[in-house]
């Protein structure tokens, strides 16, 4: 903070201050007309599409003509179809995976980046060049990387980099999860990085005096103290892994056949590819619910987040 | 003791953020030589050498296919979504943090926290019929109005609790002097979260810049289209001629590392305030 403030006015004048409303009710209704710009557009763009996904998963719609009621008929047709476990499979398999890849690593990046050397500073700058590059263009660059004819692995000679990673299932999914985690680790590692400077250092000498080697005191102080800072990057993990779109698109298009299906690109191949924005707003309305559900049962798990995220002034 | 905890610190921690280096940077190393390299070295040279005959031919390509009118559909639509987006958020997590007390705006703000918790782009079908219907499908509006929508619980959060830690007293004695809640926003407020206001827009402006699913669904024509729109369709075209592709992938992040190099300071420390609370 280095803007200069105005000085600090001696007390004068308080009775027409107090008057004047330090009243909460009073002062509410002079800035209140402030949030409505936000609160419109929020409505308009957020709101109102969040009913309306609902609302479209009971009609009928090819994108382009009239939207027709059609009651049931998306949620039976969807909920009856073999495609709707596949790609909820996948979505989770794809969302717990990379959990487990990333947190671990991001924990164990971000306790190391918490040190105040200069080069692991410089370290936290270079980390964060892949959340610079959008995701199509990571997509583009691994599906070129991982070419089992032209890409790295023949380029190299190496027999183990030489594979059809992005046509065989197992492999493709494998591929996703890597690239996800080179896109977020850094990401998250900044924000283990925030958790673990604010721990106070007493604790860590307490632990030494105490005899507890740096293992230990990873285990016993840094893990249990980052417990919110744990839940909050879990809940951009998770939520965020449900919105896997671009990359996924791009790398594979949800192939080789349907393997890397997941629940957004349903949606969009049933709403955007065959035309049926009934049953691709049947898939929308899971994915929200899905999201919801996830960050209330994380909430839960940490106690309350938003909270914990109010309360640090 | 803090001494004793840097030597003893942690050998497997150094040994992991060497490695995550390495990890990063290959790839990264790769595209940025590759991009350089014509057709035939790409295909016989080691993928890490340098390239023999270094030439610029691929980005003259990517340059040729219309970039520039990508370009500038880029900064339009981040420009047009981050200014308004932040400037509408400011305002509101002003209202919300000095109208506390106020039923009305706990209840807008819970409503933003609730749009942190769920996937907005799972609403994209509605948006989708609400801009066919507002007339504005495939112009860059389309892209920027439910941009800024989408910005907005993440901003309002962030930069009220940076409004949060402005003393109270300072509200007082400019209310002493008169001042309206409008001037103390802009006077006092304002230039206390600037650093914040600036998180706010590069992390927001990242992810329009970067956005896909937004252009894909809502434009259709291709002068409206955004990079990484035309990323993809550039290697649509192009996918035989790796090093142009690469050279294209260079060209739409270029400005961002620029921008990043500049304000990095800046992004680093305010998200890890934004986030680790």
């Amino acid at each position: 903070m280095t803007a200069t403030a105005p000085p600090v006015a001696p007390p004068t004048g308080r009775t027409e201050a107090s008057r004047a409303g330090s009243s909460g009710a009073g002062r509410s209704g002079a800035v209140a007309w402030m949030v409505l710009p936000a609160l419109l557009l929020f409505v308009v763009f957020g709101v109102i599409p969040l009913v309306g996904v609902l609302v479209l998963s009971f009609t009928q719609w090819d994108g382009l003509g009239a939207i027709h009621a059609a009651g049931l008929t998306n949620w039976k047709s969807v909920l009856t179809d073999s495609q709707l476990p596949h790609s909820i499979l996948v979505t989770f398999e794809i969302m717990i995976l990379s959990w487990a890849v990333q947190t671990p690593m991001s924990l164990l990046l971000g306790t190391f980046l918490a040190g105040r050397q200069r080069y692991r500073a410089f370290l936290a700058v270079l980390y964060f060049i892949p959340l610079l590059l959008s995701s199509a263009a990571i997509a583009i660059t691994y599906k070129a990387l991982l070419d089992p004819n032209f890409g790295l692995g023949p380029g190299l000679k190496l027999g183990f980099l030489t594979q059809d990673w992005l046509g065989k299932n197992t492999l493709a999914i494998g591929v996703v999860i890597f690239i996800v985690s080179w896109q977020f680790i850094p990401f998250h590692s900044l924000i283990y990085q925030g958790g673990v400077r604010q721990i106070p250092t007493t604790m860590y000498e307490a632990a030494s005096i105490d005899g507890a080697g740096r293992v230990r005191q990873f285990f016993s102080i840094t893990v249990p103290q980052l417990k919110y800072t744990i839940i909050t990057s879990s809940t951009l993990m998770v939520v965020g892994s449900l919105t896997f779109f671009d990359l996924i698109f791009v790398l594979t298009a949800g192939g080789p056949g349907d393997a890397t299906r997941v629940l957004a690109l349903d949606m969009y191949k049933r709403g955007f590819m065959s035309n049926q924005m009934g049953p691709a707003s049947v898939i929308a309305t899971l994915i929200v619910l899905l999201g919801l559900a996830l960050a209330l049962i994380l909430r839960r798990l940490g106690g309350s987040t938003t909270a914990s995220q109010q309360e640090g002034a | 003791m803090q001494a004793r905890k840097l030597t003893q610190l942690n050998w497997f921690g150094g040994l992991a953020g060497w490695i995550w280096l390495a990890i990063v940077l290959i790839p990264l190393y790769w595209i940025v030589v590759t991009s350089f390299k014509d057709q035939s070295a790409y295909f016989t040279q080691n993928p890490f050498a340098l390239p023999s005959a270094p030439t610029a031919n691929n980005y003259k390509l990517v340059i040729q296919s219309d970039f520039p009118r990508y370009f500038l559909n880029s900064v339009i639509v981040t420009a047009g979504t981050i200014i308004p987006a932040v400037a509408i958020s400011f305002m509101a997590a002003y209202a919300i943090i000095r109208g506390a007390g106020s039923r009305f705006l706990a209840g807008v703000n819970g409503l933003f926290l609730m749009g942190l918790a769920i996937p907005l782009q799972a609403t994209i079908i509605p948006v989708y019929l609400l801009i066919i219907r507002m007339r504005l499908y495939d112009s860059l509006l389309a892209l920027i109005l439910p941009s800024i929508a989408f910005s907005i619980p993440l901003s309002v959060l962030v930069l009220a609790n940076f409004i949060r830690d402005v003393p109270k007293e300072l509200f007082e004695s400019m209310r002493v002097d008169g001042a309206t809640e409008w001037g103390m926003m802009r006077k006092l407020a304002l230039p206390l979260t600037r650093p914040a206001l600036v998180t706010v827009s590069i992390y927001n402006g990242l992810g329009v810049w970067n956005g896909f699913l937004l252009p894909l669904i809502l434009t259709q024509s291709p002068d409206k289209r955004t990079l990484p729109l035309a990323l993809w369709t550039f290697q649509g075209q192009y996918s035989v001629n790796v090093p142009a592709v690469l050279a294209s992938v260079v060209l739409t992040t270029l400005p961002i590392v620029i921008l990043y190099a500049v304000g990095r300071r800046q992004l680093l420390s305010g998200l890890t305030a934004g986030f680790s609370r």
